[in-house]
């Protein structure tokens, strides 16, 4: 018998070059795995990044201060809400540039100021009429094209005819500046304003305030049936056909389009009940019924995980099932149902379509007082503002996603803060 | 007025309770007997018989209260008026009623609406008046009833047990009654579409143009429904959008579960979810504002024609969002592979990667086809992206570069705006929900079914 050498072949240079081949085979595919990770981070990113560069600028609102005379001859001291304002806006305006004297010429150097401007004077003396007869100085936002221009985004190389800001409009503005009168404060008004025609008086007052309504009749109506559902199909329910039917459309309903519930809330509660269109509570309702199989789902996955000797040592000495349940599973598992609510709250909050077809989508100027008035949301208030043609609005549209991604982000590290702190393992 | 309602509501609720309770230690002390039930129990027995009936009058009141202050106002209105009005035309004088009666005045009303306003303004609020008096009311016979019940041996912890396994059942058939009404409303509302317009027409026929005149002296179309082209619209985006989403999840989930070191899973898988949470109303904003321009720019850099709205665009934005779901799926299908078939494998030698193509994915196969399936069903409901990145005009081809339209973006556009229920334009986008909703749910049965017989494999 032959000892020693090993047979040759498994270090021949064929075998060698095998060995070679799989190994590089092995490399390529997880160079193939981390280029897809790459290209998924780098997509995130683009995203991310495109939001901000055209979204940061809306932060920003350029705003001309300059002095006011309220003449008392044309404003109404009894009723300070009458008055010619427009004219003395124009007309303490157009005083800084006495060189301009056409009308029209003095027409186009108001639009530098924004075209509500006569309603914030106005605003400005109903709240203090003693100011009448006074000079002020007064600050309003300069109009769309002008801030753009000072933002930079309209360029004054551009040829004069392919901008929207003309060569003697730019010398103005330059004059405005060497008198430092404009600056460009943090933009309060995307924040305290509802929306508006115009870009720079554009607000989201009114959709934020539509969204939180509406989250809260979905929180009110999905919370408390939700964890009802889960508590009697996870603890109480007998396992026949009826609750295995309940089970099977629960898991139907989490995968059904989302403009499908719109459907539905279109027919049934604008159709059928007759309720008002736009209204927060018809959006709330809507979003309820989508939010209530995520809740019902985790909520029954966090009752699952609390462990059966707690339920055995509370029968054990005496307490009924529901005293079971009340006082020591559902309080045991509360945190992970909490986390799965701010997780389906945060999805509701995104969701656009079902909205739109319940009409949350108009144009309304004021934020709603009730969740029966007219209001829009914030998804519904970005699909608007993306659909409007002024330059304004395409960084006012970036600027609302970013403020409801930071919504988004913030009821995101709430669940996780819950989940961290309070979680239980057994 | 309807929160001092149900302030007042839980206010007595409150009250019932502790006369509940207080009654019961009462009857202990003065029969020197022990209760059958806790007093909380008496307590909750009272708050239950004082706050359920009331709330379900609440409900019912608030449903039928407009329709039936409609109709006596309606009927108060001097019939000469009303004789010979179409249901649409009193419709509308009963919504310029509404508004009058709001103060909302553009133009000067007619004297007999400026009547009929006042007439519902006194209605309504008479109604609010009863409803409070008459819920009140019946809050206090609930409480007297349920009082003049107890007793030391009341078995009152039943009652309540009771009381609450309703409760609970109620709020599990919910998701039965929501499936109900949208199965409802969609065939409702398609049955009276396919009474306009032939079922053969909407599945078969190749022209979709649902600009119809809603008046009979506007210029439009005459109307064409069928809907082939929108369905391979639909398709075709959704294609695409798994083209891109299909290659990146899944060689990303491979790289995650038999690659990556934990620190790396640890950090990359939730950056990788944060795709999925993104809303979809972000992601048509990014398609219109950055993609779209892109793949316009480099299609001309190579000669190519790619329209604004192309399939393109939209597809592969949404393909960005399914990336998270196809990999994640997938990441649990592979995971759940049984340890021993991954180390028989090793032991024979066997590369990672002749492992994983050889083993590990044909084993996974069925939940990763299942995950698959379930994406596909998220991109022919998608919306939002579709919305606003895709076209309008339903147009026949399978150019990626073209503008197609989708079934979710005919719904929305139909029905934006004001809506007439008894217009086949309307209608039609029933029709198309009823198609969606039908396809979807058969593609999340089929998706189940397949990962469900792949688990019983193993376990």
């Amino acid at each position: 018998m032959t000892t020693g050498a090993a047979p040759a072949s498994f270090v021949s240079d064929a075998a060698l070059k095998r060995l070679q081949k799989r190994k590089a085979a092995d490399q390529r595919l997880k160079y193939y795995g981390l280029g897809a990770i790459g290209i998924a981070l780098l997509l995130l990113a683009t995203l991310v990044t495109s939001l901000i560069i055209t979204g940061h600028t809306a932060f920003l609102q350029t705003h001309v201060t300059y002095p006011v005379y309220l003449d008392p001859a044309k404003i109404d001291a009894q009723d300070p809400s009458k008055g010619n304002y427009r004219s003395i806006v124009r007309d303490s305006f157009t005083a800084l540039f006495p060189e301009v004297t056409a009308v029209r010429e003095k027409r186009a150097l108001t639009d530098i100021l924004t075209s509500a401007a006569p309603y914030i004077l106005r605003d400005e003396v109903v709240d203090d009429p003693e100011l009448i007869g006074q000079t002020i100085d007064f600050t309003v936002p300069v109009s769309d094209p002008f801030d753009q221009f000072m933002k930079g985004n309209i360029k004054r190389e551009t040829p004069e005819d392919d901008r929207r800001v003309s060569d003697q409009e730019i010398a103005w503005v330059d004059q405005l500046v060497a008198e430092g009168r404009l600056s460009k404060p943090f933009n309060i008004g995307l924040l305290t304003n509802a929306d508006s025609r115009f870009p720079e008086m554009a607000g989201l007052a009114g959709a934020i305030t539509g969204s939180f309504f509406a989250l809260l009749v979905c929180f009110l109506i999905s919370f408390p049936t939700g964890i009802a559902a889960a508590v009697y199909l996870e603890e109480f329910a007998p396992k026949n056909k009826f609750t295995d039917l309940i089970e099977v459309n629960i898991n139907n309903l989490a995968a059904v389009p989302s403009v499908v519930f719109g459907l539905l809330g279109l027919a049934v509660f604008l159709g059928t009940f007759g309720l008002p269109r736009s209204a927060p509570l018809v959006g709330g309702m809507t979003l309820a019924l989508m939010t209530l199989p995520t809740i019902i789902i985790t909520t029954r996955a966090s009752l699952k995980a609390v462990p059966p000797s707690i339920r055995e040592a509370a029968l054990g000495i005496g307490a009924s099932k529901h005293q079971v349940m009340m006082h020591h599973v559902v309080p045991l598992a509360m945190p992970g149902i909490l986390t799965g609510t701010i997780i389906g709250l945060a999805q509701a909050l995104g969701e656009t379509a079902p909205l739109l077809l319940i009409g949350m989508n108009a144009f309304i100027t004021s934020p709603p007082g009730g969740i029966l008035d007219p209001s829009t949301a914030l998804p519904t208030q970005i699909f608007i503002w993306a659909d409007s043609p002024e330059r304004g609005f395409v960084s006012r549209t970036s600027a609302a996603i970013l403020v409801l991604l930071g919504f988004l982000v913030a009821m995101n590290a709430i669940a996780i803060y819950l989940r961290r702190r309070f979680e239980r393992r057994w | 007025m309807l929160t001092t309602l149900f302030i007042c509501l839980v206010a007595v609720a409150a009250a019932g309770y502790f006369f509940g309770q207080r009654k019961a230690r009462g009857l202990a002390a003065s029969q020197n007997t022990r209760l059958h039930s806790l007093p909380g129990y008496h307590g909750a027995y009272v708050a239950f018989w004082v706050g359920l009936p009331s709330l379900v009058l609440v409900l019912f009141w608030l449903l039928f209260q407009d329709a039936v202050v409609e109709g006596l106002v309606v009927s108060a209105i001097p019939s000469e008026i009303t004789q010979g009005m179409s249901g649409n035309r009193i419709d509308l004088l009963v919504s310029e009623i509404k508004s009058v009666a709001a103060g909302r005045i553009f133009v000067e009303p007619q004297p007999y609406v400026l009547e009929a306003a006042a007439h519902y303004n006194i209605l309504n609020n008479t109604a609010e008046k009863a409803m409070l008096v008459v819920v009140l009311a019946l809050a206090v016979l609930g409480l007297g009833y349920a009082r003049r019940n107890l007793s030391a041996d009341f078995r009152a912890r039943q009652k309540v047990g009771l009381t609450m396994d309703g409760l609970m059942i109620l709020c599990s058939v919910i998701a039965i009654v929501t499936t109900l009404g949208i199965i409802a409303s969609l065939l409702f509302e398609a049955i009276r579409f396919f009474e306009k317009v032939p079922v053969g027409e909407f599945f078969f026929g190749l022209s979709w143009e649902p600009q119809i005149a809603i008046r009979a002296d506007q210029v439009a179309g005459t109307g064409a429904f069928g809907a082939v082209p929108v369905f391979t619209g639909t398709l075709l985006i959704a294609a695409i959008a798994m083209a891109v989403a299909i290659p990146i999840g899944l060689f990303s989930a491979i790289y995650l579960t038999e690659y990556a070191g934990d620190r790396f899973r640890s950090v990359i898988k939730p950056v990788l979810e944060m795709l999925a949470g993104v809303p979809t109303v972000v992601y048509g904003f990014f398609a219109v504002l950055t993609v779209a321009p892109a793949l316009r720019e480099a299609g001309a850099a190579i000669g190519l024609d790619v329209a604004p709205n192309s399939a393109l665009a939209a597809g592969a934005v949404m393909g960005i969002m399914i990336i998270p779901f196809i990999s994640s799926l997938s990441d649990d299908a592979i995971t759940a592979v049984p340890r021993a078939m991954r180390d028989g494998s090793y032991a024979m030698g066997a590369t990672k990667a002749e492992t994983i193509i050889r083993v590990l994915l044909p084993a996974a196969l069925p939940g990763i086809v299942g995950g698959i399936l379930l994406a596909v069903s998220r991109a022919i409901g998608e919306t939002m992206i579709v919305v606003m990145a895709a076209g309008l005009i339903a147009k026949l081809t399978a150019n990626p570069l073209d503008a197609v339209t989708t079934v979710t973006v005919q719904i929305v556009t139909l029905l934006i705006g004001d809506t007439e229920f008894d217009n086949p334009k309307t209608l039609a986008a029933f029709a198309l929900g009823l198609v969606l909703f039908v396809a979807t749910l058969l593609l999340n049965i089929v998706a189940l079914r397949v990962v469900q017989k792949y688990r019983e494999r193993y376990e």
